[in-house]
C-alpha cells in the first residue's frame, strides 16, 4: 500500500514540472507536438526508473555517513557525502550513454523513435532532481525509491502531454502576438499549475 | 596591440542582457530560476552562485578545448561543472547555511542547469579563453537579472517585503485593507511573472515575437 502512496504522491502532489519546475527546459522546448512529447516523456520515465535505484544503491553503500561500513569497521567514520553531487552526475550521464546503446542494439524502431531525446535527458534536470530528491528524503527500500522515480517519471510525462496538446490546438485561437510561443506556454503552465495545487490538500 | 574590449566584446556581454536572453528567449536554465524566486535573497544567492560557476567552467573548457575528445565531452563537461558546483556547495554549507538549506536541492541542480551547458557546448568550446569569459559573464547576467526580477515582485506582493525586511509604508495599506497575495508565493506564480516579463519585453521589440 505504501508503495503506490508514493507513486500516487510523485505523480499528483509532488509533480516534477508543477510543484518543482524540474525538466522545464525540455518541457518547454520539445512540446511543440503530441507525438515527439510522448517519446520524451516515456524515455524520461525510463531513465528515471533506472538511474534512481543505482544512485541509491551507491548513496547506501558508498557514499552515506558510515556506509562503506560492509568493507570492514575501519571504514564505519567514513562520510563521502561531498562527492554526491559528482557521483550521481556521473552515473546519469553513463547510464544515458549505456540505455542509448543497449537499445540501439536491441530495439532500433524504439531507437529511431526517441532518437535525439535520449542523450538530451542526461542535462534534464529532473533526472537528478530525482536523485537528489531520493537522498533528501531518505527512502527505506529500494523498491519505495524505484517507486517514487516511476512517479516523479509518470508526473512529468502526464505534464508534457498536457502542454503538448494544448499548444498544439492553441494555433487556432487568436494570442495576442508578443505573448505566443513562448510567453503564453509559460502562462499556460501556471494555470496547469494551479489546476495541479488542488492535489496538495489530500493526505495519503 | 589588439584591444581587450572591443565592440565586438561589448556585444558579448549586452547581447544575453536583452536580445538574446537566456530565460526568455533562449529558453535556458528555467528550471531553477522559477524554483528559488519566492524571496530576493535566495535569488540573489542562486545568481551569484551561478556567475561564479559560469564563469569558471566556461573558462576551463575553454583552455581545455583543443584537448577533449569530441565523443565524450559531455562528460567531461559536467565533470567541470559538477566540481565546481559541489564547490559552492561546501562553501554555502559552511557561510549561508540558512540559504543552503532553502535552496535544498537546487544548488546541486546547476549542474544540469541548461544555461551553463549549452554556452559550453555552443560557445566556449569553440572560442578563446577572454571571449568565453565575457560570453560566460553576460549569459549569467541574463540569466541573474531575470531571476531577481521575479524574486523582487514574488516577494513584494506575496509576502509584503523585499529580502527579508518589511516595508514601512506597508502598515498604512494594510490598515486600509490590502492583503497580501499568497498566491505569488506558490509556484504556479512564478511561471506567470515570466510569462508577464516575456510579453513587456517582446511588445518592444517586434523582431523577438514568434510565429505562434
Amino acid at each position: 500500500m505504501d508503495l503506490v502512496n508514493i507513486f500516487i504522491k510523485g505523480v499528483f502532489i509532488d509533480n516534477m514540472i508543477f510543484a518543482y519546475f524540474l525538466g522545464m527546459c525540455s518541457y518547454l522546448a520539445v512540446s511543440k507536438t503530441v507525438t515527439t512529447a510522448n517519446g520524451l516523456g516515456l524515455a524520461v520515465i525510463f531513465v528515471l526508473g533506472i538511474t534512481v535505484p543505482v544512485n541509491y544503491i551507491l548513496e547506501n553503500k558508498v557514499l552515506k555517513a558510515g556506509a562503506l561500513q560492509w568493507l570492514g569497521d575501519n571504514f564505519i567514520d567514513v562520510d563521502l557525502n561531498v562527492l554526491s553531487l559528482i557521483m550521481f552526475i556521473a552515473v546519469v550521464s553513463a547510464m544515458v550513454q549505456l540505455v542509448e546503446m543497449i537499445i540501439e542494439k536491441f530495439s532500433p524502431a524504439l531507437y529511431s523513435s526517441l532518437g535525439i531525446f535520449l542523450p538530451l535527458i542526461a542535462v534534464n534536470c529532473a533526472i537528478l532532481g530525482g536523485a537528489l530528491f531520493m537522498q533528501e528524503r531518505q527512502y527505506s527500500t529500494i523498491i519505495e525509491a524505484t517507486s517514487f522515480a516511476l512517479g516523479s517519471g509518470v508526473g512529468w510525462y502526464l505534464a508534457i502531454v498536457a502542454i503538448a496538446a494544448i499548444r498544439e490546438k492553441i494555433r487556432y485561437s487568436n494570442v495576442p502576438a508578443p505573448l505566443r510561443g513562448l510567453g503564453i506556454t509559460y502562462i499556460i503552465t501556471g494555470l496547469m499549475g494551479i489546476a495541479f495545487m488542488c492535489f496538495m490538500g489530500i493526505k495519503i | 596591440m589588439k584591444s581587450f574590449f572591443t565592440k565586438q566584446h561589448q556585444k558579448l556581454i549586452a547581447d544575453p542582457m536583452g536580445d538574446q536572453n537566456p530565460i526568455t528567449i533562449q529558453v535556458l536554465g528555467i528550471c531553477s530560476a522559477l524554483a528559488i524566486t519566492t524571496q530576493l535573497e535566495n535569488a540573489l544567492v542562486m545568481t551569484l552562485a551561478v556567475i561564479f560557476v559560469m564563469t569558471s567552467a566556461s573558462s576551463i573548457i575553454s583552455l581545455l578545448r583543443n584537448h577533449i575528445p569530441n565523443r565524450i565531452r559531455i562528460i567531461v563537461q559536467l565533470l567541470v561543472v559538477a566540481s565546481l558546483v559541489a564547490l559552492v556547495d561546501q562553501i554555502l554549507k559552511a557561510f549561508l547555511p540558512d540559504a543552503s538549506e532553502q535552496l535544498s536541492v537546487f544548488i546541486g541542480l546547476i549542474i544540469t542547469n541548461c544555461i551553463i551547458m549549452g554556452r559550453l557546448e555552443a560557445f566556449a568550446m569553440g572560442n578563446k579563453l577572454w571571449e568565453s569569459f565575457l560570453d560566460a559573464l553576460g549569459n549569467a547576467f541574463g540569466y541573474g537579472w531575470i531571476l531577481v526580477a521575479v524574486a523582487f515582485v514574488r516577494e513584494l506582493f506575496g509576502s509584503g517585503k523585499l529580502m527579508g525586511y518589511e516595508i514601512p509604508g506597508f502598515t498604512y495599506l494594510y490598515d486600509l485593507g490590502y492583503m497580501n497575495n499568497n498566491l505569488m508565493i506558490l509556484p504556479p506564480m512564478a511561471l506567470v511573472v515570466v510569462g508577464l516579463i516575456i510579453w513587456m519585453q517582446r511588445s518592444k521589440n517586434n523582431d523577438l515575437i514568434e510565429e505562434n
